[in-house]
């Protein structure tokens, strides 16, 4: 890629954590990212033409420990909330960890309850779903279509969606990581696309550096930006962190979504990224689901946090 | 008790090529007296503690998840010389080192967690 000089000063970045439990309207104008919060703003784009999809992440079905002993019960109550969405949703997008600890059992629950909803569902793999046979079970069950290593792409709405894996053959001491073969591919897969098709990319573990100290961050994810930074509207949803974090770096917006599970602290606030201990009263505030909103025409797609609880 | 650290540790030591008949229940090698030596290496916080552990041969490292969240313990070499499955909260896992050398391993679910084990 050719080096421009004046990127830095074009280029502006906004870097905010956004915390759970202020639902959130997030639109991008002019380069400018706006957010304010639900029942403050229309909520989300009326027009009917509009694609409008859900991100789900970090079903975690099997934990049971503080501060959510049913992973399963805020995993539904979540899903159930989608029925009452307006327009229906055209798609769900589960940026994994679907289960705790790879287990059929988990996978069949999270599995019977999205199959409840009748959306239509894409996933990718978090590490948790990595735990057997470096997840051909999941593969097999969640992305029978995906390429050999587990990474697809699909059209929809006018919108171009890729699924990345960044939790294969994880390396000690290292972060995510993407994989010469995956980025061969994705280079492939955007080879000859319009720039003006607006991007949704999905990994699990963050593209962009969160916390390197804890792991948060993709290795060779500055590659994979490299081959998107072309598009003029690339929107990437992760999970991993069980926060919502959001950053906006030239055309490309980052957004981490909520776990249905439990969550987690923010980078450096603890001693280790473990489950946050909250109390059962202030637990639904911080697990949600994202729903995500594109109208023809307009150049960012819109995302809306929505809480469990209010 | 769940039997977790039994059935972990037979799945340790098929893969290390060990299991030979009776191998899990036979005395220690000749030159440990009596019972076999036991070291434990404890995961709290997403770190194992100790770091470095540093064994005599034929000591059987225990290890114990304390965290409230799934970890392995995964050798860093290729090809990998063991492999735990995952240890939720308060399982364990346990093989034998009867090979002198250094031995680095790490969480696949958290690489960032890495520690070594020193047979001497």
């Amino acid at each position: 890629m050719a080096k421009n000089t004046d990127l830095p000063t074009r280029r502006r970045v906004l870097d905010c954590g956004l915390w759970a439990g202020a639902g959130l309207l997030w639109t991008m104008s002019g380069g400018i990212p706006r957010s304010s919060l639900i029942g403050k703003a229309a909520a989300a784009p009326t027009n009917a033409s509009a694609l409008n999809f859900i991100q789900i992440s970090d079903s975690h079905i099997g934990f049971n420990k503080a501060p959510n002993p049913d992973a399963t019960a805020t995993f539904k109550a979540l899903l159930d909330r989608l029925s009452v969405v307006n327009p229906r949703p055209a798609l769900m997008l589960h940026t994994g960890d679907v289960s705790h600890l790879s287990r059929d059992a988990e996978w069949d629950t999270a599995q019977q309850l999205v199959n409840e909803t009748g959306i239509e569902t894409h996933f990718v793999p978090g590490e948790h779903d990595m735990l057997v046979d470096d997840g051909k079970p999941f593969f097999a069950r969640f992305a029978p279509r995906a390429e050999p290593g587990g990474w697809y792409s699909f059209d929809q709405g006018g919108v171009h969606f890729v699924a990345l894996i960044n939790v294969a053959r994880l390396k000690p001491g290292g972060e995510g990581s993407l994989g010469a073969a995956q980025l061969e591919w994705l280079e492939h897969d955007l080879n000859g696309r319009s720039a003006s098709q607006p991007l949704v990319v999905l990994t699990h573990i963050p593209l962009w550096q969160v916390y390197p100290p804890w792991g948060w961050g993709t290795e060779d994810g500055a590659q994979a930006l490299t081959l998107l930074r072309r598009f003029g509207s690339v929107t990437v949803l992760n999970g991993h962190i069980h926060q919502l974090l959001q950053k906006v770096e030239g055309n490309v917006a980052f957004h981490t979504g909520l776990s249905t599970a439990f969550p987690q602290p923010a980078p450096g606030t603890a001693p280790s990224p473990g489950p946050m201990k909250v109390d059962p009263g202030r637990l639904r505030r911080l697990l949600g689901v994202s729903s995500v909103y594109y109208v023809r025409g307009q150049s960012r797609l819109a995302i809306v946090d929505q809480p469990l609880g209010a | 008790m769940r039997p977790i650290a039994l059935s972990t540790d037979a799945v340790a030591l098929m893969m290390l090529g060990l299991v030979t008949s009776g191998a899990l229940f036979t005395a220690p090698k000749a030159g440990a007296a009596g019972p076999a030596s036991e070291a434990t290496v404890t995961i709290d916080n997403f770190t194992f503690t100790p770091q470095t552990l540093k064994v005599s041969a034929g000591t059987r490292v225990i290890w114990i998840n304390r965290d409230d969240i799934p970890h392995t313990i995964v050798s860093s070499s290729g090809p990998r010389a063991f492999k735990s499955p995952p240890l939720d909260t308060d399982e364990r896992f346990s093989m034998r080192f009867d090979q002198r050398g250094e031995y680095r391993y790490f969480c696949s679910i958290h690489p960032m967690m890495t520690a070594t084990i020193v047979v001497q």
